[in-house]
């Protein structure tokens, strides 16, 4: 992100014209976002039937959500999803200073890490789920040839959530690495041939320079990260195969289950409920962030 | 860092170990496209197939219609990246440019916005859908996205970039506030509209929730929702799954060889966000 003046440079005139310019956007962010967002808020304290109006029941959904198992479930399968998804960031790190070093190669590197970022999720999903099948999947054969035993890596709850964690990890590397490396640009040459003249190796030089003067792309990329990671969706519906996978209840996302709860049960209430808590946690895991980022970004 | 030269080798080894980990599952996809059902299930598995077939690709094109797909993908995507561009650099021009009364408090309000996750809007955004009897029709796919915090957010950061002189020559000359967004600062915004424009490709392109929410069913499902569909109905058949996954991807990986520069510019600038 760079850094903008911090006053818009307008003139001191008022310009009418500019309610009819921003009028379009507002309009459809009006109806079409905040009406949305103010209708999920009420609904999540009513009972709302398929058919006709909802009635105002309270806390009721909440307190049924709080008492759900599947909720507590979900939350937690998507808690440990956030978690090792966020264990790619110091891969994209290294891996972006490494791009950074090479004289020949860098264009070729960027465009095969990427390349699942331009493929559909639902395409990256797929191959994903066949490769971990635990019949005849590329990676049970690969570890049979090291003597690992393979397992059902998507169709056992017990490892379902590490795996859609790894791919996670594959799918984002591209992103990260082109927000990560626009930073390494920024940091300027001097800093490393100073430092060469005073005997610094490489790793050392990582630490001292790179690190620090990376920090705020990489508290971006953490932010980024985070919220994508806590609303992931679309590799969980096509890894469990289908809506009605009972035999994988326990790898549902909170995503999922909002999902699932409005538009596959049509239980819009208990749905809309799902969603604030949603909100909720972002908003306190994004400004923890933000509280703890004064202690290691470090701002020129 | 020229005087390396000598220990880039290593660096090189551990790049392209990890580069291969990338591109093995694209691999496995296109190799397994090619092979019958029969194979794939074959212990050990064979790397190449014995005997090449389209059987694969021709069992999706009988069973899905691609065409169809592939035309809602691309027509929702275009109503919604020319709706989107256009008026995000309005608002952004406007909250860049323009003195108004109220201007800091509205865009306080569209920052607002952009912090709220998705599915905080997709009941409401159902309900209107639906109400307009829009549901299993390409504009229900593509209208919310039209309407873009964030959109309006870069733009806004493209035009404050901007000298001011340009804006005064052009009123010198008796433009008026729209004759000089739109022919003199719009064209200057040219690198961030191009930015815009292919994250909402992306995004447009690459989104499963909201289609499969309006359009789960029927003539309007776009390319993701069919192929989840087609997993549904093929879930063992490896073959036709991948043939339909590589189709169904091929596109916009051409668009991105092609605009490479456009898709990492706007990524630099923003992150992935819709």
């Amino acid at each position: 992100m760079t850094r903008q003046p911090a006053r818009p440079r307008t003139s001191g005139r008022i310009d009418w014209s500019a309610y009819a310019m921003i009028a379009p956007a507002f309009a459809g962010l009006a109806a079409l976002y905040l009406w949305p967002f103010l209708s999920t808020f009420l609904k999540s304290f009513q009972t709302v039937p398929v058919f006709g109006p909802g009635r105002f029941t309270g806390g009721a959904n909440y307190d049924k959500l709080l008492a759900d198992a599947d909720f507590w479930g979900a939350l937690g399968n998507s808690a440990k999803y956030t978690a090792i998804v966020l264990l790619g960031i110091p891969l994209a790190i290294v891996l972006a200073a490494m791009i950074q070093q090479v004289a020949r190669g860098r264009a070729v590197y960027r465009v095969l890490f990427f390349l699942p970022v331009v493929t559909l999720p639902v395409a990256v999903g797929m191959v994903w789920r066949f490769i971990l099948n635990g019949d005849f999947g590329l990676l049970n054969y690969a570890l049979s040839l090291i003597g690992v035993p393979g397992q059902y890596w998507v169709a056992d709850d017990r490892f379902a959530v590490y795996a859609f964690a790894v791919v996670g990890i594959w799918m984002g590397l591209g992103v990260n690495l082109i927000i990560l490396g626009a930073g390494l640009q920024n940091i300027p040459v001097d800093l490393y041939e100073a430092s060469a003249l005073d005997g610094a190796s490489r790793v050392r030089q990582f630490f001292a320079i790179t690190l620090p003067l990376l920090s705020p792309s990489v508290f971006f990329v953490t932010i980024l990260t985070t919220i994508s990671a806590l609303q992931m969706f679309d590799l969980v519906f096509i890894m469990l195969g289908s809506v009605n996978n009972t035999a994988l209840s326990g790898s549902k996302t909170i995503v999922y289950l909002f999902y699932e709860a409005a538009f596959v049960q049509f239980k819009q209430g208990y749905a809309a409920a799902i969603a604030i808590v949603l909100l909720v946690i972002i908003m306190i895991v994004t400004a923890v962030q933000f509280a703890v980022q004064k202690k290691w970004v470090v701002y020129d | 860092m020229t005087s390396r030269g000598a220990g880039q080798w290593r660096i090189h080894v551990v790049l392209i170990v990890a580069a291969t980990l990338m591109v093995v599952p694209f691999g496995w996809e296109i190799l397994t496209s090619f092979k019958t059902s029969n194979e794939v299930a074959s212990l050990p598995p064979t790397l190449f197939p014995a005997e090449p077939t389209a059987g694969g690709f021709r069992t999706f094109f009988d069973k899905t219609p691609f065409l169809a797909q592939f035309l809602v993908s691309a027509g929702s995507l275009i109503l919604r990246v020319a709706g989107q561009v256009f008026v995000a650099a309005l608002a952004g021009y406007a909250f860049a440019r323009l003195n108004f009364p109220g201007r800091r408090t509205l865009f306080a309000c569209f920052l607002l916005m952009l912090m709220v996750p998705s599915q905080l809007f997709l009941l409401g955004q159902f309900d209107i859908m639906k109400g307009l009897g829009l549901l299993d029709t390409l504009p229900a796919l593509a209208i919310p996205g039209i309407f873009s915090a964030f959109g309006t957010f870069l733009m806004r950061q493209a035009f404050l970039t901007m000298p001011k002189e340009y804006e005064e020559a052009a009123r010198l000359d008796g433009a008026g506030t729209f004759r000089t967004f739109w022919s003199v600062m719009l064209p200057m915004a040219r690198p961030m509209l191009a930015a815009l424009a292919v994250l909402t490709s992306l995004y447009s392109w690459n989104d499963l929730l909201w289609p499969l929410i309006v359009a789960p069913a029927g003539d309007a499902r776009p390319l993701p929702v069919g192929l989840a569909g087609l997993q549904g109905q093929f879930g063992t058949d490896y073959p036709t799954l991948m043939a339909g996954a590589l189709i169904c991807t091929l596109p916009l990986v051409v668009v991105f060889i092609v605009l490479q520069r456009q898709f990492f510019a706007g990524i630099a600038n923003s992150g992935l966000k819709g």
